[in-house]
Order: C-alpha cells, then structure tokens, then sequence
C-alpha cells in the first residue's frame, strides 16, 4: 500500500539559515513515526511546512499518492493533517467546546453557534479515543496535559487522520505522559498516522514503530526502536558520545544561601498555594524538589524570585531578608532565575537575541555607560555565550523569536549561568533540549554548585531530579511532605511520595548503589 | 546497527546574510507605501464616483447601450474577474490546469496577467462607448490630484520661472506652499511623536488632541502673561509650559493606569474632554482677551518662535524644533537605558518584570513624556504661527496624529516621514478644494484608507501578494498553554 504520506526533497531557507535541506521521509497507514534531532535542527519547521505555515522553497508534498500544494493551514486540515504546536494555540478564556470550534464552527439555522452539537461531538471523540475532557470547561483552569488533549480533539474534530505532535511530552507529568501515550495508540489503532517530535529517547524506544534522526537541516539516519539503543539514538543526534549520566563528586554544604520559614503564598485564585514550607539551601549544594506539576513549585519559585509576594513567613537570602522585596533586588544579591515559562517571562520575543542577553543586567557596565547603552558591548558578550552554550542563531541580531524552542531556553540558560550566581532558581531548566544540550546544561549547574552557589532546582522529570540533587523536597498539594537524601532516594518512592503516600509509613529504600567520582 | 545509517553531516551554509542597510529600509517602507499608494488608488475612484460630470455621463452612454453593448459589458465584468483571480493566485490556477509541474516563475504569471487585464477592461469599456466617461473620470481624478501637489509642494514651473528671475517676492510666492507644509507638518510630527512613544510602551494614548490643548493653553499663558524677557529666555519658558502642561494631561491617565490598572484609552478619551471644556472657559473667563470673541491674548514678541523668512512665508524655527526632538526620542528609545525598559514593558510586560524593571513607574513615564510631546505640538501652534489661542483652535492634530504613528510604525524616523506626508496632505488638500471643487474630506477618507490599511497589513499583503519579511510566526504565541 502507497505511504500515507510522502515528503520527497524538502528545503526550507531562512535568512542565514538552511533549515531543511533536502528533507526525505515516509509515514505509512498506522505508523507512530518519530522525529529526533538537536535543537534547530529543523524538526518544527518540517512540521510547519507540512502544516502550511511556512511554504518549502522546494520539494513536494504526496498524501495518499496524490501531490498536493499546501499554502496554509486550511489546506493542510482539507488534506486530513493536523498539528499540535509546540506552544500551545488555545484562547485560555474560552471554553474547551469553543476552542476546538473556533475555526471550523457547527451552526445551527446557519448563523448560531451549535455549542450543544459541538459538546456532543466532543464527548464522542473522547469516549472513542480514550481523552477525558469536560467540553464545558474554561482552558484557562486545565492543566498542561488537559490542554493538550484539546488541542488534539481540535485535531479529531476537523476528521485530521495525519498527526503531527510537536514536542508532546515536554510539559507533561510522567503520569500525563502514559495517558498520551494510551492515546496515541488508540489514535493508530484506529486509523491515524501520526508523527511526533521528542527528545526523550526512552519515549522514542517505547512507543515508536518507526525513527528518523535529522541533524543540521538533514535526515541522517531512520530506523527502528528494535534495532537501536539510547546511546546509540543519542550519537547519531548529536554527532558524539553522549554521556547520559551526570558526573559528580558528593556535595560539600557551606553556609545557608535560602532559608524559607513557614511560607504561605496564593495562587492567582487566591487558593493557597505553598502552605507552611519551610526549607534551607546551603551553599555548594543542590536541592531538588520533585512533585506533579501544579503542587505549588510554580508558586514557590515566584515568591523566592521576588515576582509574587507571600502571604505569611519569611525569605532570607544569604542573611537578608527579601519577604516581598523587588525582583531587582533580589537579583542583585546574586540570585539567578531560569523561569518555567520561557515565552512568558524569560525572553522579548521579538528583541535580538543579544537583547535578549542584557535583559537582567542591561542597566549595569559593561552594558550600560551611565544611561548610554552599550550595543557593541552587548553584542561581543551575546556572541561569546551564544558560542560557548552552543546557541544555533544566524547571528546575535536574529529575533529570539525565530530560534527554535530549544536554542530559545539556551539563551536563557546563558544568560542566568553567566552571571556570578549565589543563589540558582532553576525552573525546568533543560526543558526542550536537546541530549546534548542536557549534558552540558547540567556539568554547567553542577559546575556553578562546587564553584559555590546554593541551587534550588525544579523539574518535573524525575531523572533529572534524581542526577543532579544532593538533596530531594518533595511537594504535595503545597506542603513539602519530606526532604530526603538523594542517595537514598528511587524513582519508585518519590512516586509514592509525589501521589501524596505519607512519608511515616512508605517503607524508605535500601541505600542505592551509587558511582562516586572523587574530584 | 543505526550507526549504519549515519552519515556524513555537512554543515549548512550559516553565514549570517546580513541585509544592506537599503534592503532593510525598503522592507520598512513598502508596506506604508503601498498603503498610501492603494489608499489614493480607492480615493481616486471616489472622486471619480462623486463628480458631477462623470455621474451624468455614466447615466448617459448606460441608457442608450444597446443588446451587443450588455453582452460586452458581461464579458467585460467576467474579464475582469477572471483577470484578476488569475492574477492573484496564478500558480493555483497553473497547477489545476496541470499546465507547468513548477510553478516557480508564478509571480510574474501574476504582474502580467493584472496588467493585461487592465488593459483589456479599459480596451473593452472604450469599445462599448464608456471612453468619454473614462475620459472625464480621468480628468477629474488628475485635475484633483495635481491641485493636491501644486498646493502642497508648489508648481515647478513657477519656482523656475521665480529663481531666473531671482525676484524675492516671486521666490516667496513660488515656495509659499512647501513652507506651508511645512508648516503644517510640525505639530504632526510633535504629535505622532506622542502616540508613538505611548506604543512603544504598550499604550494607546488617544488623548493627544487633549493633551495639546492643555500644551497650547499653558504656553500661551506663560506668553502673554509674562512680559519682558528676553526671547533666548522666553521662546524656552513658554515651550517648557507647554510640555509641562501635556505631560500633566499625560500623567493622570498613567498615574490610573499605573496604580490601579484603569485602561488608558478611557481615561485619555475622558481626559480630551476636560481639556475641551476647560480651555471653553478660560477663554471664555480668565484668558479672555477684551472683546467679542473668546480668544486669548496675543503672546509678547519675545514668546513667539522665529520665523525664517520674510512674509507671507511663515515657517518657523518649530519644524526644527520638531526634527531635534525626534532625533531625541529616537536616542531616547534606542540607545538609552530608559528606553530599553519603555520598549521591553511594552513588547513583554512579564519579561520586564522579571528583569526587574519597575512596571508601573515605566507606564507613568511613557504617559508623562507622550503628554509633554503632544503639548509641545500645542505650544508649537500658539508660539509658531497663531500667537494667540482661540477657542476654535482645535485642529484634529491629535487624533490624526494616531494614524501617523501607525503609518510611521512608532518609529521617530518613521514618525518624521509620516508627519511631512500629512502636513503635506493637509495644506495641499486646501487648494484642492478651491481649485478642483473637491471636498478637503476626501483627504480625510485617504488618511482613513491609511489607517485601515496599516492597521490590517494583510490585506496589503494580499492586494500585492508581498510575503511576509522572514515568514515567522504570524503572533508571538506565549508559551505552554498558560
Ligand atoms: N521564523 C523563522 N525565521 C528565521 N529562522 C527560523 C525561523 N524558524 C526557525 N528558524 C531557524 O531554523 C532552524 C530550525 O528551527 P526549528 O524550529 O525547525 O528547529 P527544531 O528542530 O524544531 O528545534 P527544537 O528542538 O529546539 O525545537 C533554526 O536554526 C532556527 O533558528
Ligand atoms: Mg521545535
């Protein structure tokens, strides 16, 4: 039988970019095909332009052996593909019924919006494929992985049976993780096709029938998940050995750089938020806090970072109190914040990148002489950190907004890691990247820990948890429920720990096995 | 084994193209360009609709087409449909006939076929026995025009004929209408300045003409009410009320905005009218000069700007003024700290609060300083041409003046181009109206066009099928669904 879709030479230029050069590749009736790649490498943009948001400056597109022009996203729906973006495109104060008609709206008599039709197709599509979702509710009260399952039953609800998913996973809680995945077998169990980008390997292994690795705009290599390893996965990726263990000696605490006291803050819904937690990060050592999403280390880190004001207790930073201070105040006492949220807090989209590097320090020399900006200096630093963190960008002056999702965290990191850090607030911090990318993120966050700096790390990927801290906190519903030594910890009791298992009676583990590497 | 597969990688070619500073002005340009150029286009055939003559010849040749004359008057309507849709998306059109595999020359399929279609629609219409109408459809649309630019830029003929003769007075006369606009085009330029800076800082300040009014009132005051200055001291004093006066105007709506998030296109809107009716009653009260009509006193001497030339040519130091000014704003906004944050808080609001910057402060001095500017636009027209303020001062400037920051993209380089465009409109849509018996509206409807037309680039984008420079993301979408 004829692939059900074909894309045969694809090449996509940006200025200064070659985006896809050549691109080749297949997706057959049923097929979970993945695409791997480093960061812009050019996954998104292929996926784009089978979307027709961006038009190929060459090569063609064949759905089920029919050569097809696709100049936009209508086009792309006529022809049955759907995408979900790697940034979500949903309207947070509609609901979910209104968001997956907004485009291709049901009406009745033809003028009025047919909701209740809408919701009754929703409710089919999420009994048939398995993806629970309330039509009624707002977005804006979902969670990320809920979000998600919208945007595919937008894809569902305009009949899309080529899917593409970009970067599905990289929000999504281990548990939300295995719900996806039930659901996009279910999806190929019953017809679809579909493509998805990740750069979690063990993913790719577990659910893929079949990979395609691209690197600097070029397919360089397609196989299977029964013929390939991780590391092998991972070499082929990034052009090199990649080692997927963090090397590093045990941690020699100093004084106290963090010290929270009985902190009570409010969401945006004035629900509590953090209750009563009450922490200590010393310097030269990292201190994890593992949790689903959405127990309070969103909340926690603002208040720390100075972007949300606490409601009781108090934050001393290296001995001062900063309870409800600036985040300029704090910043200048060393703290260092890579924030969860990229587009929304971290970068100006659409200033240069090297803009984008003065961004916390652009008021102080080198930058700034008086209230002069100082362009040139600025750009000589962008240029330096945009090679040593490996930025892929055209050049300093590109918009961050044109970098792929992973150099655009890489910007970030490079910008917060090349300060002098006394204090690391880091917030998903390898979100998105590449293996590569991890590893040298991750040598750079142990490197600022032995140069000195207390780190508060948090991520909702246990591995990286479980590699880089010293110490654990987990969180539930706000509190930390315990605090636990990184040595002693497994994968399964934080699990137990994270669902809210009351630490006084889980059964702590046997002490781990663990490489020492003496420096 | 994978390792099988890997091949040899190739870098891409990744030298950053760095644009020719003339590419980049280009790109910049083209859209307000042809925004101007499609809005001129429209207003041409409102003209064209709306004389007299054209209408009545129209009603003329219709009645008295015969069968033959409908038949081609349908094929001409079809011509120009298929023309067009032809013309639009030849490629499509191509690629369904199966008539060329690549359709990479698609475009000038496209610049062809629209201007073979014009021409056979004109061809056609002529054939019919619409060639008269055309004719005084023509004539009507250039005698229009050419009033527009005789009247705003003067008529080359006489400027050649004044220099040879290199009678001063001949001279005047000849440059008269540039100077005038000129002229007109200051405050334009103080104004769009305004609602420029208000944009970069993510704020729509409609209240500009309000604003202007508060500049022209303070500035006349300091004018006539001190006396005995020198004019070094004196022209500053009266322009420095003026500003003040504005940026006083400016600070409440950005103190409300600031503090408690009251949404400034209100509170600016609500401002306007105060400052209407408040300059109502200090004319009409305080200021009033003896007399009939409410108007103030005349400034002394020593407040009023220079002018530059000897009557009736009125250009004054203002416009230089102006231009200083914009060369400010544009440091101000590019290359100094405080602008970094003016702009980040306006392309990013939780970026800058990340960053540390001081939101609120930053809305209040964006206000401040849009206010001070359009006052200035206020001073400039009491100090620079009228010396007096009336009660019927009130200009349009300010509200224009939100078009232009559009039309100039917020940019003060921008804002300048825009500002002599509209000045120029302005004094040559008079002579328009004397000379062609065209309503000055019409000039209004054009500045509209501009405005719908800069506000929706994509549907220039469209007429002129221009890709997008780059091709990004259409929005910048903010990130993970929160
Ligand atoms: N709109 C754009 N304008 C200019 N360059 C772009 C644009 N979009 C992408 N690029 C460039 O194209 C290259 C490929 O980007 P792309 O987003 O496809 O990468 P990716 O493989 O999805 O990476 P990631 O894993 O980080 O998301 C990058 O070098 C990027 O800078
Ligand atoms: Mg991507």
């Amino acid at each position: 039988m004829a692939p059900v879709l074909e894309l045969r030479n694809i090449t996509k230029r940006f200025p200064g970019v070659l985006a896809n050069d050549r691109i080749s590749l297949t997706l057959e009736q049923n097929e979970i095909h993945a695409l791997l790649g480093e960061n812009g490498a050019g996954k998104s943009t292929l996926m784009n332009i089978l979307y027709g948001l961006y038009q190929p400056d060459e090569g063609e597109i064949i759905v089920r052996g029919r050569p097809i022009k696709i100049h936009s996203p209508s086009d792309a729906i006529r022809a049955g593909i759907g995408m979900v973006h790697q940034h979500f495109m949903l309207v947070p104060v509609l609901t979910v019924a209104e968001n997956v008609m907004l485009g291709d709206e049901m009406l009745t008599a033809g003028v009025f919006l047919d909701r209740r039709g809408a919701a009754q197709r929703i409710r089919d599509l999420s009994k048939q494929y398995g993806l629970e979702v309330d039509p009624d509710a707002y977005v804006k009260d979902l969670p990320v992985g809920v979000q998600q399952r919208v945007e595919i039953i937008k894809l569902l609800f305009r009949n899309a049976d080529i899917l593409i998913l970009d970067e599905p996973t990289a929000v999504l809680t281990p548990q939300e993780v295995n719900d996806l995945f039930k659901v996009i077998r279910s999806l190929v169990d019953q017809g679809k096709s579909l493509i998805f980008i990740t750069h979690k390997l063990k993913e790719v292994l577990a659910t893929a029938d079949r990979i395609t690795v691209l690197r600097a705009g070029r397919v360089v290599g397609s196989t299977t998940p029964a013929q390939t390893t991780e590391a092998s996965l991972a070499a082929m990726m990034v052009g090199r050995e990649v080692s997927l263990e963090v090397e590093k000696a045990r941690a020699k605490p100093g004084e106290v750089v963090l010290s929270l006291e009985h902190l009570e803050v409010l969401d945006d819904r004035l629900n509590v938020a953090v209750d009563d937690v009450t922490l200590e990060v010393r310097a030269g050592e990292i201190l994890g806090v593992a949790g689903v999403q959405g127990n309070g280390q969103t909340e926690l880190v603002e208040v720390i970072t100075g972007l949300r004001r606490p409601v009781s207790g108090s934050i001393h930073i290296l001995g001062h109190d900063v309870t409800g201070a600036s985040p300029r105040r704090i910043t200048e006492l060393g703290v260092a914040h890579v924030p969860e949220d990229r587009q929304r807090d971290g970068l100006v989209l659409s200033y240069p990148v090297a803009d984008n590097i003065a961004l916390q320090e652009y008021y102080k020399p080198p930058f700034a002489k008086g209230v002069v900006i100082d362009e040139q200096a600025i750009q000589k630093e962008a240029a330096r950190l945009v090679q040593q963190f490996d930025v892929r960008t055209p050049s300093v002056q590109t918009p961050a907004a044109a970098l792929s999702g992973g150099n655009q965290q890489k910007v970030i990191v490079a910008r917060e890691l090349s300060r002098p850090v006394k204090l690391l607030v880091a917030s998903q911090p390898t979100r998105g990247l590449d293996v590569g990318s991890i590893e040298y993120i991750h040598q750079q966050i142990v490197r600022k820990r032995d140069e000195g700096a207390a780190v508060l790390l948090i991520s909702s990927e246990l591995d990286e948890i479980l590699a880089l801290s010293d110490r654990i906190a987990v969180m539930y519903r706000g509190r930390v429920v315990a605090v636990v030594d990184a040595e002693t910890a497994t994968k399964e009791y934080l699990g137990l720990l994270m669902a809210g298992a009351d630490p006084a009676t889980t059964p702590a583990p046997e002490r781990r096995q663990r490489v020492e590497v003496v420096t | 084994m994978a390792e099988s597969v890997l091949r040899e990688v190739i870098p891409p070619v990744t030298e950053a193209r760095h644009r020719s500073l003339w590419q980049r002005a280009w790109e910049a340009i083209q859209l307000p360009a042809l925004a101007l150029l499609t809005a001129f286009l429209v207003g041409g055939f409102i003209i064209a609709l709306s004389d007299f003559k054209v209408l009545e010849a129209l009603a003329d040749t219709t009645s008295r087409l015969n069968a033959i004359g409908y038949i081609l008057l349908v094929m001409t309507v079809a011509v120009l449909v298929g023309g067009t849709a032809f013309s639009r998306r030849p490629e499509i059109i191509l690629s369904r006939l199966r008539f060329v595999g690549n359709v990479g020359q698609a475009r000038w399929f496209g610049v062809v076929s629209a201007v073979l279609t014009i021409g056979a629609v004109i061809g056609l219409l002529v054939v019919i026995g619409f060639g008269p109408v055309l004719w005084l459809a023509w004539n009507a649309v250039t005698s229009a025009y050419g009033a527009l630019l005789e009247g705003s830029l003067g008529n080359p003929l006489q400027i050649v004929a004044a220099l040879s003769s290199g009678d001063a007075r001949a001279i005047g006369l000849a440059f008269y209408p540039i100077s005038e606009s000129l002229v007109a085009s200051t405050p334009y330029i103080f104004a769009g300045l305004a609602v420029a800076l208000g944009f970069r800082c993510g704020l729509f300040n409609i209240g500009a003409e309000g604003q202007l009014f508060i500049g022209a009132l303070t500035s006349v005051f300091v004018g006539y009410a001190i006396t005995g200055l020198p004019a070094v001291v004196h022209i500053p004093l009266a322009l420095g009320a003026g500003a003040l006066g504005g940026a006083i105007w400016g600070l409440v709506p950005g103190l409300l905005k600031a503090r408690v998030g009251a949404h400034e296109v209100i509170n600016t809107i609500m401002m306007n009218y105060i400052a209407f009716r408040l300059s109502e009653w200090l004319l009409n009260g305080p200021m009033k000069r003896p007399g009939a009509v409410p108007v103030s006193p005349f400034i002394a001497e020593s407040a009023q700007l220079p002018r530059l030339f000897p009557d009736p040519i009125r250009f004054h130091l203002g416009f230089f003024i102006a231009l200083g000014v914009a060369a400010f704003i544009w440091w101000f906004l590019f290359k100094s700290r405080w602008g970094f944050e003016i702009r980040t808080v306006g392309a990013n609001p939780n970026a800058a609060r990340y960053a540390g910057m001081n939101i609120a402060f930053n809305i209040i001095l964006a206000m401040c300083m849009s206010g001070a500017l359009a006052g200035l636009a206020g001073a400039n027209e009491v100090l620079g041409v009228n010396y007096n303020l009336a009660n019927a001062f009130s200009s349009g400037y300010g509200f224009d003046s939100i078009a232009l920051a559009l039309l100039g993209r917020s940019h003060p380089l921008g804002v300048v181009l825009a500002g002599l465009l509209f000045g120029t409109l302005r004094s040559g849509g008079t002579r328009m109206q004397n000379v062609a018996q065209i309503p000055i509206d019409i000039i209004i409807v054009i500045q509209a066009l501009v405005i719908a037309f800069m506000a929706a680039p994509a549907i220039i984008r469209a007429i002129y099928r221009i890709v997008k420079p780059g091709e990004g993301e259409v929005v910048f979408t903010r990130g993970w669904g929160r």
